[in-house]
């Protein structure tokens, strides 16, 4: 009986210490104050046209902490406070900002061509990219962040509302998502987590 | 000597008219601010109405020589959505106050007459629903402002009314 029990516990002690290896060997996870997103969303993917006219692809931001959100120049308040409070964030990074980029996506790719989002992304924030483009393209990068966005019926001067998710998305330098965040989050806690993110390897 | 005393009758019916008057002579605007965006793209404007009154008074809109189209607004973020909703008044409540800020009521300010950029101070007539008027001069603040800013501490139209430590009250 015990020769036979012995290779048994053996293989139990050894599956044992390899789970607990394991387990040592994999990183902490990042202490975020944010909703911890990561492994839940999948990487940033997209393509779409810059604020200078320019095709790009999400692997065009690896190497950046990336903080994505979804709007639109005609939009009077929300947006633009939004944009405002990261235009803080960004400045209480101070240099480390540069290792970091706001991406702020049209949900109205009809009226922000990439010329006035240029010149709105600017109003903000050095970092601020502005992204449009096709709206399918456009329709795909906001569903694949779990977003909507709905054109409101235009009033008689054709001037129209579009409803949007409100969420700020947190990417690590490898396009993983990170975090999320509401418009309410406090810039602490965003100015923290992005802290992590970008004190978490260099820019290849 | 009745006509004697009808025509004080009447004075003094005169007078109570006179104590409750129109809602903008009880109402003072203070941090009132525009936030400036690109070209010709809607502004808000913000603003922070205190009522001295005894009587709630309701703000319906605005009027403005350069723009030429204003309505009031509310911001939501209702299961993480942003809308906006048009609002057909606001209410200041008596000896109370209603706040015009970032993310809920706004003015929202349309076809700029002439390009406005920041520190201007734009004349909006506010209106109240029962006809009556409060011109206010708004500062134009950059696109990146978070507020009306700390330079912003006298208030817009009266000198003394506004006690800036103490909490302001949304109306509704």
């Amino acid at each position: 009986m015990k020769p036979r029990h012995l290779p048994r516990a053996a293989l139990l002690l050894l599956l044992v210490v390899s789970l607990l290896l394991g387990g040592c060997q994999r990183s902490e996870p990042l202490p975020l104050r944010l909703t911890n997103v990561s492994g839940h969303m999948p990487d940033l993917d997209f393509k779409l046209i810059d604020d200078h006219g320019k095709t790009v692809t999400g692997a065009d931001y690896r190497g950046k902490v990336v903080v994505l959100y979804f709007g639109y120049t005609h939009c009077p308040d929300v947006c633009p406070l939004t944009l405002a409070h990261l235009h803080v964030v960004m400045q209480r990074l101070g240099a480390l900002a540069d290792g970091a980029l706001i991406l702020f996506v049209s949900v109205d790719p009809t009226r922000d061509t990439p010329d006035v989002m240029h010149t709105y992304v600017n109003a903000f924030d050095p970092h601020a990219v502005g992204l449009t483009g096709d709206p399918r393209m456009v329709e795909s990068l906001v569903k694949r962040y779990r977003s909507s966005f709905t054109r409101e019926p235009a009033s008689i001067d054709g001037n129209y509302e579009v409803s949007h998710g409100s969420a700020i998305y947190l990417f690590d330098r490898d396009g993983h998502a990170r975090a999320l965040a509401t418009p309410a989050a406090s810039q602490d806690d965003i100015v923290h987590d992005l802290h992590l993110l970008l004190d978490n390897g260099a820019a290849p | 000597m009745k006509p004697r005393s009808l025509s004080f009758l009447l004075a003094g019916l005169l007078l109570a008219g006179g104590v409750h008057a129109s809602a903008a002579e009880h109402v003072h605007a203070s941090h009132a601010w525009i936030r400036v965006l690109p070209g010709n793209l809607p502004a808000g404007a913000y603003v922070t109405l205190s009522n001295d009154g005894g009587k709630a008074v309701a703000l319906s809109g605005a009027d403005s020589a350069t723009y030429g189209d204003v309505m009031l607004h509310q911001s939501s973020s209702e299961g993480g959505m942003s809308r906006m909703m048009m609002v057909d008044s606001l209410s200041v409540p008596a000896h109370g106050s209603a706040v015009l800020a970032p993310a809920g009521y706004h003015l929202m300010l349309m076809k700029p007459t002439r390009p406005v950029k920041p520190g201007d101070l734009v004349r909006l007539i506010l209106k109240f629903t029962d006809g009556s008027t409060l011109p206010t001069d708004f500062l134009a603040r950059p696109a990146n402002a978070v507020d009306a800013g700390e330079d912003q501490a006298v208030p817009a139209t009266d000198m003394k009314s506004m006690d800036h430590a103490a909490m302001p009250q949304v109306g509704h």
